[in-house]
């Protein structure tokens, strides 16, 4: 399969747009009517062709016009690209992880060729070669988290693992759920959550801390989280909060499903082996209501979780002011007939 | 009275015990304003041997002379009193570099001395066991501008306004250690013009 790469936005005039393909292929997080946290992790394995959860690393239609906006944020703010001094060697392993995995899943894409330490690099999307030592800084371009999270969809946040926690100490992040980085880096799993309303007191991190640090070489795990988001913005820092906050205002029924997007994070953990370092890829996949409604059971199933969400939830989510337009807008498609088990379309 | 008890908060916030005197190779003390009472309260259980090894850093702030001629009297080895904490920064620097193993680190009086001496200490490779806190005097905020990246000191409203961008921002209780300072956010991001009353918080 070949993929053709989407010339879109996400910013200014917002061109990004979702194919059949992608829409099919989009990862709805509602496996029930009704959503509440959970510590919902399961092994990173390939999973059903063609869905989002069959490669390592998920390439699709919008991956070049991501890079693009990657580069973009970075140059107005490289504050969202940080590594602390010890967490190199975990930049190095990530860069192998990567390589190894896109060469080897998508050969019509990337190639990677070794000869010991001497490794070339081709990334034909994005159009490069290089010739490079590995575990030698001064033969690329960045940083070696940074070279590679250049070329790789989703943010990254590089755990560092001691006294029985995990340190965010390293991460390039520019596609986040309004979180920032350069004010959480150095912070311990606990205190980045923090802010996160409920799941303390229902134990969440605490269960799911204790998975993490358990998560071995080799055998990856993954989950998914979601959000909201008025317009297909990637960058919803809260950096730039100033700027995209207001976008959350002006919906109406004849606009909300093509502004409001549903967002969610396909998020990954993997053990990397010489730091001994997790590395959290945080994936993003947007699509718009008017799409998402394409898919009956979606559409009849968002309707009833959206309703029902918990107030503090949709307050933390940020959504708390639209969500009344919201479900209006959603009762249209929901004719209340029962929705089947599970995320995947009915017609699939 | 100087003593506040904070509400409980979020896990990033950090929390504050009460300085007793341990033994050491050394003790280096780093207070602002009222932090000099917790130094007079832990001198009542103490011995001259004790002080001799003592180095006091002390930024008296708006109490002026009220407690400097008093913590002069412990008979510290070294005794400085500076105008402010960036006037202060070198000379703890050079004090925590100088730090033998065992030595004893005490730090007394607002959030903003406390949580930056604090990522000092930690920069300089003072293990956290042999680190102490006490909070003393005002409860205002350290704020960090998540837009501009700039600090307002002693801030005591919610909202206040950024010292260097001028937006309105509410204060969280998100707290960087590693900054030493709570994060602000533009109040009025999603509604500009719309800014609730100052209400003031912190004192």
């Amino acid at each position: 399969m070949t993929i053709q790469f989407n010339d879109e936005t996400f910013y200014g005039d917002f061109t990004f747009k979702n194919s059949d393909w992608a829409i099919k292929r989009f990862p709805f997080p509602f496996h029930e009517d009704s959503y509440m946290y959970s510590v919902n992790m399961e092994p990173h394995k390939s999973y059903r062709p063609g869905s989002v959860f069959e490669r390592t690393f998920d390439v699709d239609e919008h991956y070049v016009s991501e890079m693009k906006d990657r580069a973009r944020v970075l140059a107005n703010d490289p504050l969202r690209c940080q590594s602390l001094p010890h967490m190199t060697l975990a930049g190095w392993d990530l860069v192998e992880l990567i390589m190894e995995a896109k060469a080897a899943e998508y050969p019509d894409l990337f190639e990677l060729h070794k000869d010991g330490n001497r490794w070339r690099w081709i990334n034909k999307p994005l159009g490069i070669d290089d010739t490079f030592t590995f575990l030698d800084e001064s033969t690329l371009p960045y940083g070696p988290m940074e070279y590679i999270t250049r070329q790789t969809q989703g943010d990254f946040a590089v755990l560092d693992q001691r006294d029985d926690n995990l340190w965010m100490d390293a991460g390039m992040v520019t596609t986040q759920a309004d979180w920032s980085l350069d004010f959480d880096i150095g912070m311990n799993f606990f205190e980045w959550h923090a802010p996160v309303p409920k799941a303390h007191e229902m134990g969440i991190f605490v269960r799911a801390l204790k998975f993490l640090l358990n998560i071995q070489q080799g055998q990856p795990a993954r989950r998914l989280n979601w959000t909201m988001t008025v317009n297909p913005l990637l960058d919803t820092s809260p950096e730039n909060y100033h700027k995209w906050g207001v976008m959350k205002q002006g919906l109406t029924m004849e606009n909300i499903g093509e502004k409001q997007h549903l967002r969610v994070e396909l998020q990954t953990f993997f053990r990397l082996p010489r730091s001994n370092a997790l590395v959290f890829p945080i994936r993003c996949y947007l699509i718009s209501f008017n799409d998402l409604v394409t898919v009956p059971k979606w559409a009849r199933r968002l309707h009833r979780v959206i309703r029902d969400l918990p107030e503090e939830l949709a307050t933390y989510k940020g959504f708390i002011d639209n969500r009344p337009l919201m479900v209006e807008w959603l009762s249209q498609f929901d004719d209340g007939s029962p929705t089947s088990d599970g995320i995947w379309p009915d017609d699939d | 009275m100087s003593k506040t008890e904070f509400p409980p908060s979020i896990k990033s916030r950090p929390v504050y015990g009460e300085l007793e005197a341990r033994s050491g190779s050394g003790h280096l003390m780093i207070a602002d304003a009222e932090g000099a009472e917790a130094i007079l309260d832990l001198a009542k259980s103490t011995d001259e041997d004790f002080w001799a090894k003592a180095h006091i850093i002390y930024i008296p702030k708006k109490t002026g002379t009220k407690y400097s001629s008093q913590l002069e009297e412990l008979g510290a080895g070294q005794f400085y009193a500076g105008p402010s904490y960036e006037a202060s920064q070198s000379r703890i620097r050079r004090a925590l570099q100088d730090c033998h193993m065992g030595t004893q680190v005490y730090l007394t009086g607002t959030e903003s001395l406390m949580g930056q001496a604090m990522a000092e200490a930690t920069a300089a490779g003072i293990p956290h066991t042999a680190i102490q806190t006490e909070h003393r005097g005002s409860t205002a905020r350290r704020m960090q501008c998540v837009h501009c990246k700039g600090i307002t000191e002693d801030v005591t409203t919610d909202p206040f306004e950024c010292s260097h961008c001028g937006l309105s921002l509410f204060v969280r209780d998100h707290y960087s250690r590693r900054l030493a300072a709570f994060q602000g956010v533009r109040v009025d991001a999603e509604d500009p013009g719309n800014i609730p009353e100052k209400v003031e918080l912190f004192k």
